[in-house]
């Protein structure tokens, strides 16, 4: 019961979805509408449960005050000032002009970008110990990532503009990123796709079991 | 004056979190703890306004009964935060992990199998333009030999270790301008804060 019917479960949903791919007429068609709408209701209440579970985790940080106890009065302030409001604003919650709307501009827009802005600093750190060119295929990665910085930004524009036109950093970044990169990235995303299709088949078929058994 | 409290109060936030460059600290962990709580309240409304609603109270409302399936695999869902019965939540992850895996095998074998492959047999003579004619040389060697690369079932020597050596020149070209452009789209979340600071809040750039 336990381990059998989530094996049903996937086996009936992701077989009737490859079936519906090769037969996309009625009444099959409909099948794949429908689980696809199961799937987007089940991952909000995914989202739902990730949400409750903070809640859990830092209602019990305050109740039993573990280190840093008082935060948790904030974590639980944020979170139901964004859901109340959202609630009451209704469907157009997220229209210029409503309090939710207000909220994520001053709230979450800005506590966001400045989050993923300060990784700039520890990206900058983090190469400056670990780009070494110690041998050619690091080298490669250097100068790669080197030459697509530069010719992206105005200062290598203003190193390279003496250069004939073609030869100048911007137009060598183009071509990194239009050939030798696409090269690279369309090798990478072939072998994802044989990778996704083979676990996607012993997933079907039952041979990977791990997320039934919770082990 | 609400858009100008609101422009102070993004502005500390901003000064908060970049506050932890100096070191850690009660003021940054307040505004990551806010952040942490905004975010999740964010998401808490958004699903139940852009999933929710339409595709199960909407559908439930018009007669659609069998809806009803989504809103008990969601409900078993949540059953995860109760040790004792959390188990049954694995039926609504298998649904999950079923779609995933009957969508993602043909959509995959599609869009990155078949059609990457498409992409690259082309012709590769493009006749009075010298510079596509090596790109295109380019994007064929790579992709090839990207892929013996990460073909492990033989060892790496010889012709065939030569190959692999030429992919992984690619693959790391390829990485090399993917942090490139990382590092880049980074330095402009940077710039539009620092934008924010000195010009929406203190009016230095105008």
């Amino acid at each position: 019961m336990r381990r059998e019917v989530p094996l049903a479960i996937t086996a009936i949903v992701g077989f009737t979805l490859i079936v519906v791919y090769f037969i996309p007429h009625p009444p099959f068609n409909h099948f794949r509408n429908f689980f696809e709408d199961l799937f987007f209701i089940v991952a909000a209440f995914a989202i739902w449960l990730g949400c409750l579970n903070l809640l859990k985790v830092n209602a019990d940080r305050f109740y039993f005050k573990r280190k840093g106890w008082p935060f948790a009065i904030v974590v639980w302030f944020g979170f139901f000032l964004m859901v109340i409001v959202g609630f009451w604003d209704g469907r157009g919650f997220m229209n210029p002009g409503t309090t939710f709307y207000y909220l994520y501009d001053i709230l979450y827009y800005p506590l966001n970008a400045t989050m993923f802005s300060i990784l700039a600093f520890f990206v900058a750190s983090a190469s400056y110990r670990a780009f070494r060119a110690r041998n050619k295929e690091a080298t490669m990665l250097l100068v790669a990532a080197m030459v697509v910085m530069l010719g992206r930004v105005p200062f290598g524009y203003y190193l390279s503009s003496w250069l004939p036109e073609g030869w100048r950093l911007g137009n060598i970044t183009d071509w990194v990123m239009d050939f030798p990169q696409t090269a690279g990235q369309r090798a990478i995303m072939i072998g994802i796709a044989l990778g996704i299709v083979s676990s996607s088949l012993r997933v079907l078929l039952g041979l990977e079991r791990t997320f039934a058994s919770g082990e | 004056m609400v858009e100008t409290i609101g422009i102070w109060i993004a502005a500390i936030l901003t000064l908060g979190i970049f506050s932890f460059l100096y070191k850690d600290n009660p003021f940054y962990k307040f505004c990551e703890s806010l952040f942490v709580g905004v975010s999740a309240g964010y998401w808490f409304a958004t699903t139940f306004w852009q999933v929710m609603m339409p595709k199960l109270v909407d559908n439930l409302a018009a007669g659609r009964w069998i809806y009803i399936i989504g809103g008990i695999f969601g409900i078993l869902m949540l059953l995860r935060l109760f040790p004792k019965i959390g188990w049954i939540s694995r039926w609504s992850l298998a649904l999950v992990v079923g779609t995933t895996a009957g969508l993602y095998f043909t959509r995959y074998l599609v869009s990155n199998g078949m059609v990457q492959t498409e992409n690259t047999i082309m012709p590769i003579f493009v006749t009075g333009n010298l510079p596509q004619t090596i790109g295109n040389l380019v994007i064929v060697v790579g992709t090839f030999c990207g892929l013996v690369y990460f073909f492990f079932s033989k060892e790496h020597k010889g012709t065939f270790g030569g190959f692999a050596k030429v992919g992984i020149w690619f693959i790391m070209v390829s990485f090399g301008a993917s942090f490139g452009y990382t590092v880049m789209s980074r330095m402009s979340l940077l710039l539009g804060r620092l934008d924010y600071l000195f010009g929406t809040w203190l009016g230095l750039i105008k």
